[in-house]
């Protein structure tokens, strides 16, 4: 407050940096190739949990200018298979201590996630899932239709319903975050921990000796490093072709959009599988919607009209009371779909190369795990237990991670 | 909105279409003759360009014809449009 009053007085011009903007040096122990959250995130955790601060996230932008700035900032943890449920949950733990460990506020809000259930048979899965949550230690619970009513009154509960509501799974320790306030707590913790942040810093190239990487070129020259994280969510394919590997994966375009802000509505994220569409509202009173893929691949970062009426329709048939509002904004990111909808966080075939991206529609919620697993994967030259199943090698080896049973498809949450 | 050149219908919306995916990957002709890696590859692996890529897509709510097209993934212009007779090529 007594900061914000003498820093008017003189124009805002003498606030101190949260991180510095240092030159790049010519060698790092480790350089991590990207500074969204995740980025930032194994950087931080490399440092804390290692102790190696010979480190660079370089990022081609700013930092939080791709995928970290354009999420959703959904928060859960509400898998079925084993290997999702314990590191999203160890990643929800952690986002439940990060604003005290960064000493930045990341705004967590445990609001609630809550999935509708329109069907019989998404009933029988959903509560299938709800049990093997709970067989994992995480938080579950089935709400009747009258539970979730009286939870959103403006839900339309109806009988007359286009998408008639029979219950929900709500994980009550879900929620939401601020996500730029993610990707900046990250970085100035890990600057004050004598991690180089540079940004406007793109990578070009990939140096090789033999099968072992020794290097980046960059827009700012060259950097040798004795290990490299790819770390680039939409971008990954692209950094992998620089060091000569071809991935399990697609880019692809997602949407969201807002509302103009009004008065508190929502105080839970609400998803609907079937309507194709989920729901929150921000801090700032926008009522945020996302939805699915615009479905063909995309680079652009913008996606198409007929998807978004298509998300709108939805939310305003299990919403009404969004007709009467007016859509403030629309954006698209870039995701890495890989072909089981789970991500990737391992080793490469090339020595000193990690790679971790593939995070399909749910990276932001992973943020804080994401890093402290690639970072135990580049410290210790070994996936952590938490990380082990999220290997290259599986796509080969058949030990696939599809949380949905729907085969190879590049479309999977 | 993308407007697609439709070899037998003209220019319509994109909406009118399905997305049939990578066009490059072939399925091996035998598939009981190849490796493993090669079958990986044709399963999961993409080049995933940022630029011109090649990509079935399918009149699904038109004449209901498989086509070829390439495509520009960072503009989405539709560059070039051509038509097959069978979904995996075959005949083209």
């Amino acid at each position: 407050m007594f900061a914000l009053a003498r820093h008017a007085v003189t124009g805002h011009r003498r606030w101190p940096l949260a991180w510095r903007s240092p030159t790049p040096r010519r060698r790092y122990q480790v350089v991590i190739v990207g500074g969204g959250g995740h980025g930032l995130a194994t950087a931080y955790y490399l440092a804390k949990e290692h102790g190696i601060s010979d480190v660079a996230v370089l990022e081609k932008g700013w930092l939080g200018g791709g995928n970290t700035g354009r999420n959703t900032t959904i928060v859960r943890s509400n898998y079925l298979l084993d290997a999702n449920a314990h590191f999203y949950e160890h990643s929800l733990k952690l986002w439940e201590g990060l604003s005290q460990e960064l000493n930045f506020n990341v705004m967590f809000s445990q609001r609630g996630v809550l999935n509708l259930a329109h069907s019989d048979p998404q009933i029988d899965a959903f509560l299938r899932r709800g049990n093997a949550m709970r067989l994992n230690g995480i938080d579950a619970e089935w709400l009747d239709r009258d539970a979730v009513a009286r939870r959103l009154p403006l839900l339309d509960c109806s009988d007359r319903a286009r998408f008639p509501v029979l219950g929900g799974l709500l994980q009550p320790r879900g929620g939401v975050a601020r996500h730029d306030a993610v990707a900046w707590g990250f970085a100035r913790a890990a600057d004050a921990r004598g991690v180089d942040i540079i940004q406007n810093c793109e990578v070009t190239g990939i140096r090789r000796d033999g099968n072992r990487v020794v290097g980046v070129d960059t827009s700012r020259g060259h950097i040798a490093a004795d290990k490299i994280g790819i770390v680039v969510a939409g971008h990954s394919s692209r950094l992998a072709a620089m060091a000569g590997l071809r991935m399990p994966i697609e880019s692809h375009v997602l949407q969201a959009m807002v509302t103009e802000p009004v008065k508190p509505v929502l105080d839970t994220v609400v998803t609907s599988g079937a309507a194709h569409m989920y729901i929150s509202q921000t801090d700032k009173g926008e009522v945020l919607v996302g939805g699915d893929l615009d479905g063909y691949n995309s680079y652009a970062q913008r996606g198409n009209l007929p998807q978004i009426e298509h998300i709108v329709q939805a939310a305003i048939s299990v919403f009404p009371f969004l007709s009467r509002l007016r859509l403030m904004r629309t954006w698209g990111g870039i995701m890495d779909m890989t072909m089981d909808g789970s991500p990737i966080i391992a080793r490469t075939p090339l020595a000193g190369l990690y790679f971790n991206g593939g995070w399909c529609y749910g990276g932001f919620k992973a943020t804080p795990g994401s890093g402290w697993c690639f970072a135990h994967t580049i410290a210790r030259d070994q996936p952590h237990p938490l990380n082990a199943a999220y290997t290259l090698e599986r796509f080969a080896s058949g030990r696939l991670l599809d949380e949905k049973g729907a085969g190879a498809t590049p479309g999977a949450h | 909105m993308l407007l697609i050149e439709c070899p037998w219908c003209g220019a319509r919306p994109h909406t009118e279409f399905s997305y049939g995916g990578d066009a490059v990957v072939r399925r091996p002709p035998d598939p009981q003759a190849v490796s493993l890696d090669e079958w990986l590859d044709y399963v999961y692996l993409r080049d995933n360009p940022m630029g011109p890529h090649l990509e079935w897509w399918h009149h699904v709510y038109g004449c209901r014809r498989w086509m070829r097209m390439r495509r520009d993934t960072l503009t989405h212009d539709v560059l070039e449009v051509t038509p097959v007779d069978h979904p995996t090529g075959q005949g083209s």
